[in-house]
């Protein structure tokens, strides 16, 4: 466990500290010399602001897509009067063994004109097999069998009844599938690197993929350093602060949902 | 704001003109499947909505499909919910899979995907050919299996141990921070590592020299680059995948453990012989599940975490496809090797559950 919680701590540290005991090699555990220069540049930076504004969209709209379709294909499969289940079940697991692969992928997408829009950041991904198998297991498992046939005695129609009565008692799964879809929108940078070419529409992931590991630093945000050009020391500390600015949204987030998504694996491990 | 706004005001034409196309090829599909591919679906759909009594009485009489009718007429909310994402799938899936023809073809964007001119095996002879061929391969296979060696065990290792913890708050606690790096980006992920590695000034080096050992560029030796991959994967996904053990051990039965305590057996044999056995299915499963993934090195990582100074060790499939393929816009060929890709996968998957369901009886189907 020390080895796991090591780096992370490490890396916070390292982001309070002063560029020159980062450089020098004093920060081990602790922060040395406690700054909050880096943070500040960092608010400062447009390009930066842009990519957080530009994820928390991607993150919400594209939840919300993810969310809907799963729901969509995953009651009716779970119905089991539902004819043609067996169907459309071949047609969903078909596609997690075999796909089309990138080009032709990006080739589509192409055609349809999403390049570079914000919906080739939603729609391509839009539904996750393992997410949808998730739910319907949970929609057969928990929901009990008698309440469909006391609502459809009732006169309950199948929309009602998903939304009025399945999707309520289903709060856990879904909080589950929020995070799960959540994390994968916000962690996202392959589609951005694929579909996207105006920087007006990169991702946060994108950008910091540049400033971290291309070594591309934004010039605003060193623009207060101008002084010391090359100030190497503080684009070191500028790194572990946009480290911890990056993940601290999703690590915070998880706690909460995280007694739900034990469940939501074990579910899921029933038949994976 | 503005970005939206900027969007909607270059887009509109460009959007109908996509959203026409969607439509065409949507229409083109449901033509498709009701030629017969999918027929009892387009049945079932034209009888739910429009058709009605009449056609469903003619169908009774023909004596296949009694039943049939009066179940889809209940249910004919269900196919109008799942319309949109089976819709989604033939649009992005299957689409995409008749786009494959183009690895047996000349792809050129004038002509289309259908309209090139066929070329055969002319692009996996090349794959086949090519100096990157072994090099890629060989990579792809030993990432992997190294991958699988080192991070199999691990999490099964972790839930037996933090299952014999007793104390529920640091169980917890144990808990909350090995999950918690599975959360991280790989972007971020790979710049922890980078800059933990980089030379003067990250930790591992100045480690490396308190013992007395030169600076080092790990990122940049080709023989580190595995070993680095492998086991910063294990660091972040070691605790996310012992929940799946978790969960299994959890559902032993107790009367077991009961019975282990009143013959006196100590904790090793209790791990042993009723921890281990009862992980024995869901291990055949996810054993199953990674070998047939063998050929499958996720592109993120390794691609962020590629320099020049390593690539000898560190390009692989993936990544190959990405830069022949989308750089280099050499659509046919980059296909060619993903869709070789696919199909080893496909067929290592089945072998491999042939072989389990022969061995062990559990398997994937």
């Amino acid at each position: 466990m020390l080895a796991v919680l090591y780096p992370l701590v490490y890396i916070v540290s390292s982001s309070f500290s002063s560029p020159r005991a980062v450089v020098s090699g004093q920060v081990w555990l602790f922060p040395v010399e406690f700054s909050l220069r880096a943070y500040k540049s960092i608010f400062r930076s447009s390009q930066l602001m842009t990519g957080y504004y530009n994820t928390v969209v991607y993150t919400v709209f594209g939840t919300l897509i993810n969310l809907a379709f799963t729901i969509l294909m995953a009651y009716p499969l779970s119905v089991r009067q539902f004819y043609g289940r067996h169907l459309f079940m071949t047609l969903l697991m078909i596609t997690m063994f075999f796909s089309g692969g990138l080009i032709p992928t990006y080739l589509l997408v192409k055609e349809l004109n999403m390049l570079d829009t914000r919906w080739a950041m939603w729609l391509p991904g839009a539904l996750s097999v393992f997410q949808v198998i998730v739910a319907r297991t949970f929609f057969q498992s928990s929901i009990p069998q008698e309440l469909a046939e006391a609502a459809q005695m009732d006169g309950c129609r199948d929309t009602r009844y998903l939304v009025s009565v399945v999707l309520p008692l289903s709060k856990p799964i879904i909080a589950v599938m929020t995070l799960m879809y959540a994390v994968g929108h916000w962690n996202a940078y392959f589609d951005a690197l694929i579909y996207l070419r105006s920087e007006k529409l990169f991702p946060l992931q994108y950008v910091l993929r540049n400033l971290l590991i291309l070594n591309a630093a934004d010039p605003e945000m060193l623009a207060n350093t101008a002084a010391k050009i090359r100030d190497q020391g503080f684009e070191q500390a500028l790194k572990y602060a946009l480290i911890v600015v990056a993940s601290v949204p999703v690590l915070i987030m998880y706690p909460f949902v995280q007694k739900h998504f034990v469940k939501g694996v074990m579910i899921g491990s029933l038949k994976g | 704001m503005d970005n939206f706004a900027a969007r909607g005001r270059f887009g509109v034409a460009e959007r109908k003109k996509a959203k026409r196309r969607i439509l065409c090829i949507a229409v083109a599909l449901s033509g498709l499947l009701q030629f017969g591919l999918r027929r009892p679906r387009s049945r079932a759909a034209a009888t739910a909505t429009t058709v009605g009594r009449h056609d469903a009485r003619r169908r009774a009489a023909n004596g296949s499909r009694v039943i049939a009718p009066p179940k889809i007429r209940r249910h004919w909310e269900l196919y109008l919910l799942i319309l949109p994402p089976v819709l989604y799938l033939i649009i992005f899936k299957y689409v995409p899979m008749f786009g494959v023809q183009i690895a047996f073809k000349d792809f050129n964007v004038v002509q289309g995907i259908w309209g090139s001119p066929w070329a055969g095996l002319k692009h996996f002879e090349a794959f086949f050919q090519s100096p990157n061929f072994r090099l890629i391969i060989r990579n792809t296979i030993v990432i992997s299996f190294y991958s699988l060696v080192a991070g199999f065990p691990v999490p099964i290792l972790l839930a037996l141990a933090l299952n014999e913890i007793r104390n529920g708050l640091f169980k917890k606690s144990v808990q909350m921070i090995t999950y918690a790096p599975h959360f991280i980006s790989t972007v971020v992920m790979v710049s922890i590592v980078i800059l933990m590695l980089t030379p003067h000034v990250g930790v591992v080096d100045r480690l490396y020299s308190l013992f007395g050992k030169d600076m080092t560029n790990f990122m940049g030796i080709p023989e580190y680059f595995k070993s680095i991959y492998v086991w910063s994967g294990v660091w972040q996904e070691m605790g996310y995948a012992s929940i799946i053990y978790m969960a299994a051990l959890a559902s032993v039965d107790p009367a077991l453990y009961e019975a282990a305590k009143m013959d006196g057996a100590p904790r090793w044999r209790k791990i042993v012989h009723i921890d281990l056995p009862s992980l024995i299915p869901i291990t055949v499963i996810l054993l199953i599940l990674n070998l047939g993934n063998i050929m499958n090195v996720g592109f993120e990582k390794i691609f962020l975490m590629q320099n020049p100074l390593n690539l000898s060790s560190s390009e692989v499939i993936s990544t190959y496809v990405y830069k022949v393929g989308l750089v280099g816009a050499n659509f046919s060929f980059s296909t060619a090797v993903g869709l070789f890709n696919s199909v080893v996968n496909l067929v290592l998957l089945i072998a491999v559950n042939f072989f389990a369901r022969k061995a062990s009886e559990t398997s994937l189907w």
